[in-house]
């Protein structure tokens, strides 16, 4: 099949699986805010709502994302050894127009991110990074049921300087990473023409700076003790 | 006749004897450069002093000078055709240098543009390229009016654009993956975008962008570095366009 031995048709699947993450991550973020109380009952009613979904939705989410990660990490390897071939020898002067600082080591804020990811997830989904302070054993009353305390969780763990400098460092790699990444699937795709590509790529640095923001005021809020459990 | 002003400059250029040598950079010095000179008059000019001294002459290509043919092929501190916009290497003048000034000369640099001798690279992969683009089917018999088809201005300006690809692998040299997307992107769409390029269009840009990758070229990561080192100023929408191209391919 020309999609997964192409030059053009692996680049597709990058873009594919790199957009769908995009979208989970922007979904993700806002599910979270829900911990600055815009939702009765704050993120705990919002991961009890998502823990009450039907176990084969969960587990089906959970290996399309996983398949995701997998398939987009495989190809961003393949792909980047290729192309460090593509020129043997580098020039004896480097001069750089227009690629980025991103553009060029996507390859090492992606490998960042995995790391990161897997961090993420012993933290705050498997929960065993702090196992003291873990959703899953300690109940709270929410409306008229016992859940788990995810806020208290969140909270400890950001309370943290270590772990809120590890959240953090990671999300300005998450800017890094979609800041090239957003627009390089319009491109891909052939999404653009010489009107509108400059300003997908400003429209993608601007989308992964607020999801920047967004993401990073929850560890700086709760760090700097404003956001209390 | 008239007074210049000469300037002397220090260049340092890469000396390789075939594709076996492993190569290294030699100094040289321009003597009695005027502003008037182009870049490669300059080079003109250091190579009867090399051959003055019973030394090997610069190996470097070139044919037209005047812009047009893409056979001059120089990467000048680390800039495709010297970094000017839309520019050749034949174009490219001295007044751009100051007196004093030192210059990195390099051939392209790309895996699959092996180096011949010097600064000349072996580009027949941009051949093998246009070659699998294959043919356009077109009718036999009498000789048709001219323009009985219909193509919109728009879209023929579109075209000559795409067409305006000289072929010259500027955009490989710049591209850090060696990659030719924007020659084949350029190639695919001045055809793609034409009434009489479509009937083979799906073949044309599988065969294309698979040629491309067996000739040892690298893939595109959007750096757009190829853009700015274009001469002719093709544009990165052609690589959008053949993506396009590509997508509807695999459905026809």
């Amino acid at each position: 099949m020309q999609l997964l031995t192409s030059s053009i048709g692996r680049k597709i699947v990058m873009a594919i699986t790199g957009q769908a993450m995009v979208l989970f991550a922007v979904v993700h973020l806002l599910g979270n805010s829900s911990i600055f109380g815009w939702l009765n009952g704050g993120i705990n009613a919002y991961a009890e709502h998502l823990h009450s979904l039907p176990l084969p939705i969960i587990i089906a989410f959970r290996l399309v994302m996983l398949a995701l990660v997998c398939i987009h990490i495989w190809f961003g390897i393949q792909l980047t050894i290729e192309n460090r071939g593509g020129r043997p020898r580098q020039y004896a002067v480097k001069s750089v127009q227009k690629a980025t600082f991103a553009s060029e080591n996507m390859i090492w804020t992606g490998c960042l991110l995995g790391l990161f990811l897997v961090y993420h997830l012993l933290h705050f989904t498997f929960q065993v990074t702090n196992p003291e302070t873990a959703a899953l054993q300690h109940l709270v009353p929410l409306h008229d049921q016992m859940v788990p305390n995810v806020l208290g969780m969140v909270v400890a763990g950001f309370s943290n300087f270590f772990v809120a400098f590890i959240y953090a460092v990671s999300l300005v790699v998450l800017f890094l990473h979609l800041s090239h990444g957003i627009q390089s699937f319009f491109q891909t795709l052939g999404w653009s023409c010489d009107k509108s590509q400059p300003i997908i790529v400003k429209l993608g640095t601007l989308v992964a700076l607020v999801m920047f923001l967004g993401y990073v005021t929850i560890p700086l809020t709760i760090f700097a003790g404003i956001l209390k459990g | 006749m008239s007074e210049h002003k000469t300037m002397t400059l220090t260049l340092i250029v890469w000396r390789q004897k075939n594709a076996n040598d492993p190569g290294k950079f030699e100094t040289y010095t321009a003597k009695e450069i005027t502003e008037h000179h182009s870049f490669l008059e300059m080079l003109d000019v250091v190579n009867e002093d090399l051959i003055n001294t019973g030394k090997e002459p610069i190996v470097f290509d070139h044919d037209c000078r005047e812009g047009i043919c893409g056979m001059c092929s120089q990467v000048i501190n680390g800039a495709p055709h010297g970094g000017q916009d839309r520019t050749t290497v034949c174009q490219l003048h001295m007044r751009k240098f100051k007196d004093g000034d030192t210059i990195y000369i390099e051939p392209w640099r790309a895996r699959a543009f092996p180096i011949v001798k010097d600064l000349i690279v072996d580009r027949s992969a941009l051949d093998t390229i246009i070659q699998a683009g294959g043919y356009t089917s077109c009718h036999t018999g009498g000789v048709p009016d001219g323009n009985t088809i219909m193509i919109p201005k728009p879209i023929a300006e579109e075209a000559t654009d795409a067409a305006e690809c000289i072929g010259c692998g500027a955009c490989v040299a710049g591209c850090p993956n060696g990659a030719a997307m924007l020659f084949t992107g350029a190639k695919v769409s001045q055809l793609a975008l034409l009434p009489q390029g479509r009937p083979e269009a799906a073949a044309r840009v599988k065969n294309m962008t698979e040629a491309m990758k067996e000739c040892g070229f690298g893939n595109c990561t959007n750096h757009y570095e190829c853009q700015v080192a274009c001469p002719k100023g093709v544009n990165v929408k052609f690589i959008a366009r053949m993506n396009r191209e590509f997508i509807k391919a695999q459905f026809a």
